[in-house]
């Protein structure tokens, strides 16, 4: 099956905010491909929020070029960029600025010159999708603070922009607010297609949610690829201060019974257990219940 | 066990022209406690955390009922000046509650604004930056400084007010692992010190579980459980009521493990190294 094409080609890129500063961004290259739904993992400081503000144009590289559907971000508009990629901001604040929820939804898609029922039809459907179809009259900073992250990622949706990237969008919000935005990208990725970029420190949802992950450390990229291949490589993840989930320390530390060490979430532990803990007679039903789960196959 | 150094009793408290946010709290907490809170948003964590500190009713309006008490002293008749010796607070926002330029002048701000003699403030700033492990950071701009290390900061600024009781609300939240990280070691140190009483609200329930005495779950601005992590994490039904609440990974397992009848009720654990060690014995055992 022939790859989706790249829909972001970074080639080379290097940042600098000032003369005489430190590489923000050093020799990046980075190829996102159309449907790809991938983790921008680092700490602070790492040129995570500096890459994805490459991929609209918000900045253009120092060195090397950054290309968003074949064409180069110094040679395209805003505009059209902002059509092709919505960016989402960590701080819902930072973003929102209309007196209504409805408003704030539908500025981006008002300003691409839509007609009326266009954008109007993009909205409901937006805040549908978040949750927030009932509250469009409301002062949107008299709502809490996951609604008001909801409403920042359904203004980015209305856009209908094909790219999204979301910065931290569950910063500060409890496990339901999280699986409700983490749903609902999964969503976009999967149903419509979408290409989702996400940048997070939270490797719980990483591992439950995003395929592909990319991880950066000093204005590089230090590893690219499967997210469990990455979140099971405790060396690596430890030179950017970052350690692998809890339920894979766990099974890494159980290897030598055979627990595959690349387990990601508290179901394949589960069920790697059940196999290892069920007796003799029960073998038959253990190995159906192995080959039933696709994750082990990778391994054999 | 000494008396209790916080006591609530009946307490309830309304934001102007909004619904009822804490719903008839009652809450002691012994001296040297460490005391996890979690909850999902909106549960009145941040309230509560506010009441004790007395920012409610001396700051936040609202309409307040019942009792707290710090040290004997009841919140409500209590000058803020005088509560602020005893309950000190670090926020979520490691930008907004720095206010020196300087590390120095950060942490001399409180005692100075108590009138502290100056000489003995400048004695217990490199104490204070010793326990948070910034030691020579006296003259560094604060503004250059991590998120990490601004949370860690705040909370040496906080130290330098002698509290009895210190509050960390959600002091993680805004933080990337490393710094996380940093601010746990912090609080770990406090906790083997026992010199102050702790209460830090908490999403992270892996680290939390590690250092707290005791865990609250607040939900809808009641108590809805109140025990020992080891207990605390071992009620699923909780967890499954509180649909925001996260439960260490190790717990997830061992509730699991033991719903299949692969370990007991009391194999449950919360604490990771606990978790492996049960687990090694599990497996040898089978495959010896």
């Amino acid at each position: 099956m022939a790859e989706p094409e790249v829909v972001i080609d970074v080639d080379e890129v290097s940042y600098t905010y000032a003369p005489d500063t430190p590489l923000a961004l050093d020799h990046v290259s980075l190829q996102i491909r159309k449907g790809d739904f991938l983790a921008l993992l680092g700490q602070n400081g790492a040129g995570k929020t500096t890459l994805a503000k490459t991929f609209n144009g918000l900045l253009l590289p120092t060195r090397g070029s950054v290309y968003v559907g074949g064409q180069d971000t110094r040679n395209a508009t805003v505009s059209s960029l902002a059509a092709r990629v919505g960016y989402c901001y960590q701080n819902p604040d930072h973003q929102i600025f209309n007196t209504t929820v409805y408003r704030e939804a539908s500025y981006g898609p008002r300003n691409l010159g839509l007609p009326p029922n266009e954008v109007a039809a993009r909205v409901d459907h937006a805040l549908q999708l978040v949750d927030l179809a009932d509250k469009k009259d409301a002062y949107p900073f008299l709502l809490g603070k996951g609604e008001r992250q909801k409403l920042a990622v359904a203004s980015v949706l209305a856009m209908g922009s094909p790219i999204l990237v979301v910065d931290e969008p569950t910063t500060g919000l409890d496990l339901h607010g999280i699986r409700s935005i983490m749903i609902l990208l999964r969503q976009w990725n999967q149903i419509e297609g979408r290409t989702i970029v996400i940048i997070t420190h939270d490797l719980h949802i990483v591992a439950e949610y995003v395929p592909r992950t990319v991880v950066m450390a000093q204005g590089k990229i230090v590893a690219d690829g499967p997210t469990r291949s990455i979140l099971s490589d405790g060396a690596a993840l430890a030179t950017t201060g970052l350690k692998p989930p809890q339920i894979t320390r766990v099974a890494q530390r159980l290897s030598h019974h055979g627990i595959p060490p690349d387990v990601m979430t508290v179901d394949e532990m589960l069920a790697c257990l059940r196999t290892a803990l069920s007796s003799n007679k029960d073998a038959r039903t253990s190995q159906e219940g192995v080959s039933d789960a696709g994750w082990l196959q990778h391994l054999h | 066990m000494g008396a209790p150094v916080v006591q609530v009793e009946g307490l309830t408290f309304r934001y102007p022209a909004s619904d009822q946010i804490l719903h008839g709290i009652n809450l002691e907490i012994n001296r040297g406690d460490f005391v996890g809170i979690t909850g999902p948003s909106g549960a009145g964590k941040t309230t509560l955390c506010m009441c004790l500190k007395g920012l409610i009713p001396h700051v936040v309006g609202g309409t307040m009922r019942g009792r707290v008490t710090v040290r004997g002293m009841d919140t409500r008749k209590t000058e803020p000046s005088i509560l602020a010796e005893a309950v000190a607070m670090v926020f979520q926002d490691p930008e907004s509650q720095i206010v020196g330029l300087t590390v120095e002048e950060d942490l001399a701000f409180g005692p100075e604004n108590l009138m502290r003699h100056a000489r003995l403030i400048r004695d217990e700033i490199p104490k204070m930056l010793q326990t948070v492990g910034l030691i020579g950071y006296e003259r560094r701009e604060t503004y250059k400084l991590s998120g990490g290390q601004k949370q860690r900061i705040a909370i040496a600024a906080a130290l330098m007010m002698e509290p009895q009781v210190l509050i960390l609300d959600e002091p993680t939240s805004e933080l990337d692992p490393l710094g996380k990280t940093e601010v746990f070691q912090v609080v770990r140190r406090l906790r083997e010190e026992q010199q102050v009483t702790i209460i830090m609200v908490e999403h992270e329930v892996e680290q939390l579980a590690d250092v707290a005495d005791r865990i609250i779950a607040l939900d809808r601005g009641c108590i809805v459980a109140d025990a020992p992590p080891r207990e605390f994490f071992h009620s699923a039904e909780l967890f499954h009521r509180m649909e925001g609440a996260r439960l260490p990974q190790v717990a997830e397992l061992f509730l699991a493990l033991e719903a299949e009848e692969f370990v007991g009720p009391a194999d449950f654990t919360p604490y990771e190294e606990e978790a492996i060690a049960h687990l090694d014995r599990l497996l040898l055992r089978k495959r010896g």
